[in-house]
């Protein structure tokens, strides 16, 4: 038995050498364009390694700047890459509410590490589902949810890209101009082509509401559409709730796919259900939508890979259905979750009082932020930095879109030694009111003396 | 309920005239009446005006249950007490408990202790714990670790690193095939095919010996294309127990340099199957030993009971430290799409065990305990079959197979009569899991099989 008969290799492989040469160009050194050979694994040919023709691939964009951080000596850097929450002193922070659900873990001497089902952890997908769509939400009431176990929010992004990708009719996924950096990449690997529609307008820095509306009014009928449920990262810039509205009736009387990115819920405005008003919307309105939710923020449990893959589908028996294929996305692909950080949340979200304490720390996380934007206004108001500098403060979540160019960026990071990624994108929870002034300083340098 | 036949009206007012209805699909279809039914009323009379919005995943269907993992669901729905769960290689006590490792648990307390935090880890995995995994499998002196020839990676357990192995493959092999075992673990394809790799089989086991094909299984390697990745288990073969013996390794390894192939193990079982770390890497260093290029997939599932921590390793043996900093750029780039960056708890666990020269020494004793209680259940088990059945069948291939399993040579039909008539849940291949079997139960198994094989054709 062989996979001949399951797909035709002779154009697969064609496909494959096509990608492959795409790969050795784009991304290629001076050394050896070592092309496929024909025995493309003999050790025989270049160089007696069968390696010879990978390169040396460059740096994640996002996670990069934290390894080029942490090569600087300076002691006035700031690491404004990664959007992880970082406290007032600068540390990364463990909630306590989370260290205190892993203490009832791990002296529960009764916990065993069994494989969980590939879908994962029973409890933690309900609640997880719950938390999204309201523990009243007539979809859940109406078993009309399957709610899956996966590895934060990039492995929710590639789970349902992969099911829409083999089950769904339209393959094409809209994403927003511009959107985190490993989106496309999650949705080509997963099979989807993907296509972007207009959403930040920077002589605004704020919505092109206008370029969006036309964008997927042109999109064919059916197609996925990304949309960031709150807190949209890069740009910070989120729809009114009006705007969603108007977004939801495009959306629906195209038949478009929503795709919903959820991965700041609470630790944008401060409030789980506010944040969670784009998903309820649509979900009210009865139609079918697909959401990933993601803990690594709102729980701060970057680490653990906590998320969830929710598929709203029109009927029950169809989200049963939907569930078993999910099963056979996952299974080839990890098996099933890593139960930890599922556990830490399940605790957490089914306990009266660690729910209250949560949402109390999320609210002091969320704060924070919030002052952040606005001392680095105030500071570059104080220092009459050319420009209008109110986006800072309309701008929600953990990253504000700063408008700087890829040489203001470049001249920041050399000069005042600051870290962030170079379309401008800094994350405000890396900030402190210490070091505020060091970066008001910086921004305003790099506005005045570099184009 | 069933509502076949339906005129599905489209409801006017806006313009979506595009939803993809499935018409004529049979059976468990449900109506329901969205919002755009009040609208469609006062608009359209038809008959049936039942302005359905149908779903766009009307036309998925019901995907059939893991045949490994679906053991487990039909076993735990079995209300009879005599049941005994073959299925999952999980291990079990002798209570037919699951184990969690006092050296584990040891681990956690540490971490709890010392409160680290829970950043993000590095798309390849936690640093220390590729340091403890790559010696543990090569052994902290060997030659492809000092000259840094190892790519490693943290990947979700032997599935996760299978695939990032199998994306790999496709991306910078094009073409190239994997040539599986017959029978293999029944995951393996699955992942090949969802990686878009192509695979075929080579011959391994052997129903009239219940032992190893040798000779089909030099053939098949000999005769694939040249440049192929030949999937070998490092030890305790999965599903058949059956090993190569060390002398047949090297013939191997010879086939498969003639042919310019690239090993790819899986090693799943590394200290499990003999009790001893070494022994169990023994094939997978002999390969390095010759200066190949090499795969290798690790699992801790069973080693360590961190089943549902999802932790193991992809490591890439290379001819040179530069080609394996390449390669391990390159499987970030798989990962990163995939996951972003593996879990954390796992990986930390695994470091303070093995990096800690005392719980080292006490997870060694641990692994004997369980390697030899399974060892001790195979005696068992062929002592009460001899006592059984006197018809002269040779039953002492239990005692030669190693590892968590045995393939007891039973046909489907005969495996169903061991679930239906006697209780006992295992794959329709044959397998047992020994690790899921008491010393006080292998006389009921004995009856079982014996029963199974005499009177079921």
């Amino acid at each position: 038995m062989n996979s001949d008969q399951l797909f035709n290799n002779s154009s697969s492989t064609d496909r494959r050498l096509s990608i492959l040469t795409k790969h050795i160009l784009a991304s290629s050194s001076s050394s050896s364009l070592a092309m496929v050979s024909p025995s493309p694994t003999s050790a025989s040919s270049g160089g007696g390694s069968v390696f010879s023709n990978l390169v040396q691939a460059p740096e994640d964009p996002i996670l990069g700047v934290t390894i080029a951080y942490n090569k600087d000596p300076s002691p006035v850097k700031l690491n404004l890459g990664v959007g992880a929450y970082r406290t007032e002193e600068g540390k990364p922070l463990v909630l306590n509410v989370v260290r205190q659900a892993e203490q009832q873990l791990v002296n529960d001497s009764s916990r065993v590490k069994e494989y969980l089902p590939i879908v994962g952890l029973a409890d933690f997908n309900k609640l997880s589902a719950k938390l999204i769509l309201g523990a009243d939400s007539p979809a859940i009431q109406e078993n009309r949810v399957t709610t899956v176990q996966c590895l934060s929010g990039t492995g929710s992004l590639r789970v349902g890209a992969e099911f829409l990708a083999r089950h769904y009719h339209e393959r094409t996924i809209y994403i927003p101009l511009p959107t985190w950096g490993n989106h496309p990449k999650v949705f080509t690997l997963a099979g989807l082509s993907v296509k972007s529609f207009r959403y930040y307008d920077p002589t605004t820095r704020g919505l092109n509401f206008q370029g969006l509306l036309e964008d997927l009014q042109s999109a064919p009928s059916g197609a996925i559409v990304l949309l960031h449920a709150c807190a949209h990262n890069p740009t910070g810039v989120d729809p009114t709730p009006q705007q969603w509205e108007q977004i939801r009736q495009l959306l629906r009387s195209k038949a478009l796919l929503p795709f919903f990115d959820s991965a700041y819920q609470g630790f944008a405005s401060g409030s789980l259900d506010t944040d969670a008003q784009s998903v309820r919307m649509f979900v009210a309105d009865g139609g079918e939508c697909l959401v990933a939710q993601s803990y690594a923020k709102n729980m701060g449990l970057y680490g653990e890979r906590v998320g969830a893959l929710s598929i709203v589908c029109r009927a029950a028996d169809v989200a049963s259905r939907v569930e078993s294929q999910l099963k056979l996305v996952i299974r080839p692909m990890y098996s099933n979750p890593p139960i930890h950080g599922a556990s830490i949340v399940a605790t957490i979200l089914k306990d009266r009082n660690m729910f209250q304490d949560w949402t109390l720390e999320l609210k002091a996380m969320a704060d924070r932020i919030i002052s952040m934007r606005q001392q680095l206004f105030d500071a570059l108001c104080a220092r009459g930095t050319p420009g209008d500098w109110s986006h800072i403060i309309r701008q929600i979540g953990m990253f504000t879109f700063t408008g700087l160019n890829l040489d203001q960026v470049a001249f920041m990071t050399k000069e005042y030694h600051i870290y962030m990624t170079s379309d401008g994108r800094i994350s405000m929870a890396g900030l402190s009111s210490r070091t505020v002034p060091h970066l008001a300083d910086a921004i305003h340098a790099a506005v005045t003396r570099v184009a | 309920m069933a509502n076949s036949m339906l005129s599905l009206t489209i409801c006017p007012p806006s313009p979506s005239s595009q939803h993809h209805f499935k018409l004529g699909v049979a059976s468990s279809q449900t109506c329901f009446f969205g919002k755009d039914f009040v609208k469609a009323k006062s608009f359209t009379r038809t008959k049936m005006t039942v302005a359905v919005k149908v779903s766009r995943f009307e036309s998925i269907t019901m995907a059939p249950p893991d045949p490994i993992l679906g053991v487990s669901e039909a076993f735990r729905a079995d209300t009879n007490e005599l049941k005994l769960n073959l299925g999952v290689g999980a291990y079990r006590t002798e209570d037919l408990q699951p184990y969690v490792l006092n050296v584990v648990k040891k681990a956690e307390k540490l971490m709890l202790e010392r409160g680290e935090n829970k950043e993000y880890l590095p798309i390849e995995g936690l640093a220390a714990f590729n340091k403890v995994t790559a010696e543990l499998l090569f052994g902290a002196d060997n030659p492809v670790i000092l000259q840094q020839r190892v790519a490693t990676v943290q990947g979700l357990s032997g599935t996760g690193s299978l695939r990032l192995a199998a994306a790999l493959i496709e991306r910078y092999f094009p073409g190239a095939k994997v040539l599986i075992s017959s029978p293999t673990w029944g995951n393996h394809k699955n992942i090949f095919n969802d990686a878009r790799v192509p695979w075929s089989e080579y011959r391994y086991y052997d129903p009239s010996t219940v032992g190893l094909d040798f000779d089909g299984m030099i053939a098949d390697i000999k005769a694939a294309p040249e440049g192929s990745f030949i999937l070998l288990h490092g030890c305790a073969h999965n599903p058949t127990g059956i090993d190569p013996t060390p002398e047949q390794w090297e013939i191997i390894a010879d086939v498969i340099q003639e042919k310019n192939h690239i090993p790819f193990f899986d090693v799943a079982y590394q200290g499990f199957a003999s009790g001893s770390l070494d022994a169990d890497a023994s094939s997978v260093r002999l390969f390095a030993a010759r200066g190949m290029e090499l795969f290798i997939a690790q699992s801790y599932s069973k080693n360590l009971g961190l089943y549902a921590e999802r932790i193991g390793a992809i490591n890439v043996v290379c001819s040179s430290a530069d080609a394996a900093a390449r390669v391990k750029s390159q499987i970030k780039r798989l990962a990163r799409p995939m996951y972003s960056n593996p879990p954390i708890h796992g990986a930390r666990i695994v470091a303070n065990v093995v990096g800690n020269p005392e719980l080292f020494n006490e997870w060694k004793e641990e692994m004997e305990l369980m390697a030899g209680r399974i060892k001790s259940v195979r005696q068992k088990l062929y002592d009460s079959l001899g006592a059984k059945d006197k018809s002269g069948k040779d039953w002492s291939f239990i005692l030669r197979q190693i590892g968590m399993f045995s393939f007891t040579g039973l046909n489907k039909a005969q495996s169903d009569n061991m679930t239906n008539k006697w209780h006992v849940y295992m794959t329709k291949d044959g397998r047992i899991s020994l690790a899921g079997l008491s010393s006080a139960k292998c006389e009921y198994l004995a009856n079982a099989i014996f029963d199974s094989n005499h009177n079921v054709s």
